[in-house]
């Protein structure tokens, strides 16, 4: 074992430190490090860059217009991009659709729509979800049925992230409505303009807006647009969530939670001393830091030692990742004090910030990323799927 | 020892209840909650009229309750209907008042003088050793400079009452609000707060060595908090407990996993753990072990708040994650509740000084 970067490795790190101080505008930067929401253009500004660059679908194959990039490359990446404030990729063409195509697409879907998740052409969103599947995603109940070339849809997906910024969504829906409900699911991409589909915005619970609920009325798609065989969704379904390790773990943005955490426990005093040095709050760092520090080798030890097969990593990364970024969150909103109590939005319009402004919305950004153990497999979806792998399923 | 609620309280906590249920839902709470001044004058009246406010001082003081017990009766149906009415900031301001010993207090008492306790300032942190606003005289008059920060309920207040050193001493002035600077805004979690710009503004003085009583009076606060704070967990426990028993997926109400049934349990246990130190902090306000007692519950009231807001959450799924959905809310407010008179750390820090 040696835990030190090889020397490509750390001529990596330094051409992304490079790149990132030549080529993130500073104005992106900054409302990265606020928490405030990027917004559709700064978002696709930042992605034209990545991709200008060959590093926005670092995981795709080369042949494919990506960089093939291992698992350390990818945390040294994920690291230095969440240091310098640069926006997260959206992960929905890029992390889930790219892959998918590049695994069951036809040659003329690869061809027309990769090329377009590379250069910003399409905005994905994710349609799984309904309100009555969340975790027993199995049962959804959106319907496809066939008519001629054309599928009509009719049914509701929710939780549509970013799905008021997208053109297209790729959606799980029923084609037979017998037998095991896993076996009568496809995969299909529609686009948004498609009439009879209409979409409508959900508040999250610190007042932002970024999930949605998509309406689907007689629309007609394509059967063309059906990825992988008629009834044969779910499987593509399975395949993403075994693949969608890299990046799980969230290590990268943990890291830069920390160094933030730290800032603003030395900023604020309590007692007439810095936060930092009461042992109540510092203990709190310490064991957080500890967590983290595990966590890195964790992720990098488990991505690396299991590339291919998809196994349980997936499931522990997310556990323990989602648990360690809720962790900092919490303690960046406790290190705030009486100051947390502000609507951030209001107090930051008003100049009254109490706190400096990348500190500002620490309390809004610990609500809203309670989402971290409830999206993507809830935490408990994730153990049972663990414990049915490490127990089986005794009874 | 007797655990029942006296037939008094158990009549006031049912005539809040009534009183709150049509300001409870989310949009009309919204309304409320977010828009200045953030409070309802029609609310406000109705909770005078009732004698919410009343229910907050002594007989001696014109009022018909003023234990810990009645304190904890108003707060907890306010926790209940997720009350943004700053009551809070008239309870502390009653406290203070009835220190005074002229006849501001009734006008409090009937609400009919809004007052807001304006004592924190950026770098304090709860702590009163470090009030740094200071009064001076000048021709006859007193005049305070400072600011004070995240003052509840001060976007409807009248009048502040202003701690401020003065000639060595913590003294306590009152200030007429149309003479301050005030920047008004919602708090996270609904309800109002400003930030207030005192500059060289005319005070009149109170009480002169004003430390004990302010302790006394952020103590009736911080109970207060805890009341509300068992009011939300049992609403949020049973909200929750009728979600396990409503939702449905992989063919069964998710009630039926036992993942999420011992951690039902779990919360279960510490709510009633919060209740009992709630109740402990009411019958020991204002006694020897009153203010020791108060942080026990205020310390245990922020771990066990964290826990079910969280939980609550998580096991409601997304839908919890919702503007819409009321428990979002009651989470928050829980959530924010360690954020208002000491935090967790500070009441363990107050009786790890005292074991
Ligand atoms: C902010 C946000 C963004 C999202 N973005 C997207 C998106 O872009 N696209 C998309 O398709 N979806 C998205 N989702 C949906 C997300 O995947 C679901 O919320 C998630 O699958 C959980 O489903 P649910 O909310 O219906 O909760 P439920 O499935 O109803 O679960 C409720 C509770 O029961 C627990 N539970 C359920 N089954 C079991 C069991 N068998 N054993 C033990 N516990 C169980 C859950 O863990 C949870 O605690 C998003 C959700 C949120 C909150």
């Amino acid at each position: 074992m040696n835990f030190t970067f090889s020397e490509d490795e750390r001529a990596f790190e330094a051409e992304v430190e490079t790149f990132l101080r030549d080529k993130l505008p500073p104005e992106i930067a900054a409302r990265t490090h606020r928490g405030e929401e990027i917004g559709k253009a700064d978002t696709e500004r930042w992605q034209a860059i990545l991709s200008q660059k060959g590093w926005l679908a670092p995981t795709w194959p080369v042949e494919h217009g990506g960089a093939d990039w291992d698992p350390v490359k990818h945390y040294l990446y994920d690291a230095a991009a969440c240091r310098a404030g640069a926006p997260r990729t959206v992960p929905f063409g890029v992390n889930m659709l790219g892959p998918v195509l590049i695994a069951f697409g036809t040659p003329a879907q690869q061809q027309h729509y990769l090329p377009r998740i590379l250069n910003g052409k399409d905005w994905w969103c994710q349609g799984y979800s309904e309100p009555g599947a969340g975790s027993d995603l199995a049962s959804l109940r959106t319907r496809a049925e066939q008519d001629g070339d054309y599928y009509i849809i009719n049914g509701q997906k929710t939780w549509t992230t970013l799905g008021q910024y997208a053109n297209n969504i790729f959606c799980l829906v029923r084609t037979r409505a017998s037998g095991k409900p896993q076996e009568g699911i496809s995969f299909v991409l529609v686009d948004l303009d498609t009439p009879g589909v209409e979409m409508q915005p959900i508040k999250l619970i610190e007042g932002g807006h970024e999930v949605n609920e998509v309406f689907f009325t007689d629309a007609r798609v394509p059967v063309a647009n059906r990825v992988g065989e008629e009834n044969k969704g779910w499987t593509i379904a399975k395949y993403l969530l075994g693949h969608e390790r890299t990046g799980i773990a969230g290590v990268g943005l943990s890291t830069h939670a920390l160094t933030r955490l730290k800032a603003v426990a030395r900023q604020q005093t309590r007692n007439g001393k810095p936060l930092i040095e009461d042992p109540l709050f510092s203990s709190k760092i310490a064991e957080v830091e500890i967590d983290l520090a595990a966590m890195t080798i964790t992720n990098l030890r488990m991505l690396t030692q299991s590339q291919g097969s998809p196994g349980p990593e997936a499931s522990m990364l997310k556990i323990k990742g989602t648990v360690i970024h809720q962790t900092l969150n919490d303690l960046a909103r406790r290190a705030l004090g009486p100051a947390a109590a502000p609507f951030p939005a209001e107090a930051l319009a008003a100049n009254l910030a109490l706190v400096e402004d990348t500190q500002a919305r620490n309390a809004a950004r610990y609500f809203n990323n309670r989402k971290l153990s409830i999206f993507g497999g809830s935490n408990e979806i994730q153990r049972n799927i663990l414990s049915a792998m490490t127990l089986g399923n005794r009874r | 020892m007797n655990f029942e609620p006296t037939s008094e309280r158990r009549m006031i906590s049912d005539a809040l209840a009534r009183l709150l249920a049509d300001h409870s839902d989310v949009s009309s709470r919204d309304e409320t909650a977010f828009q200045a001044p953030y409070s309802r004058t029609k609310t406000w009246q109705a909770l005078s009229e009732m004698g919410a406010f009343a229910a907050l001082a002594h007989e001696s003081a014109g009022g018909f309750g003023g234990e810990g017990f009645d304190i904890a009766t108003v707060f907890e149906a306010l926790g209940r209907a997720l009350c943004p009415e700053p009551v809070l900031a008239q309870l502390l301001s009653i406290q203070l008042l009835t220190h005074v010993g002229d006849s501001s207090v009734n006008n409090a008492l009937t609400g009919a003088t809004r007052y807001a306790l304006a004592w924190e300032e950026p770098d304090t942190w709860f702590d009163i050793e470090r009030i740094d606003t200071q009064a001076t005289t000048e021709n006859g008059n007193i005049l305070i400079t400072g600011r004070k920060s995240v003052v509840y309920g001060a976007p409807a207040a009248q009048r502040y009452l202003v701690l401020a050193k003065f000639e060595g001493d913590l003294a306590l002035f009152d200030v007429d609000a149309d003479t301050v600077e005030r920047h008004s805004y919602a708090m996270i979690d609904g309800g109002g707060a400003a930030e207030l710009f005192f500059r060289a503004t005319p005070a009149t003085l109170l009480i002169n060595d004003a430390r004990a009583p302010l302790q006394l009076a952020l103590d009736a606060g911080a109970l207060a908090l805890c009341a509300e704070a068992v009011g939300i967990m049992d609403v949020l426990r049973d909200t929750t407990r009728d979600y396990l028993g409503t939702r449905k997926q992989f063919g069964a109400h998710i009630g039926r996993f036992q993942a999420l049934q011992h951690r039902f349990v779990d919360l279960s246990i510490e709510i009633e753990q919060a209740r009992s130190i709630t109740q402990l902090a009411a019958s020991r306000l204002g006694d020897t072990e009153g203010s020791r007692s108060v942080s026990m519950a205020k310390h245990l009231i922020g771990r066990v708040g964290q826990l079910v807001a969280e939980e609550s959450i998580q096991m409601h799924g997304g839908i919890a994650m919702t503007w819409e959905y009321t428990v979002s809310h009651y989470a928050k407010r829980l959530t924010m509740i360690d954020h208002q008179l000491g935090d967790r750390d500070q009441h363990l820090q107050r009786v790890m000084q005292t074991l």
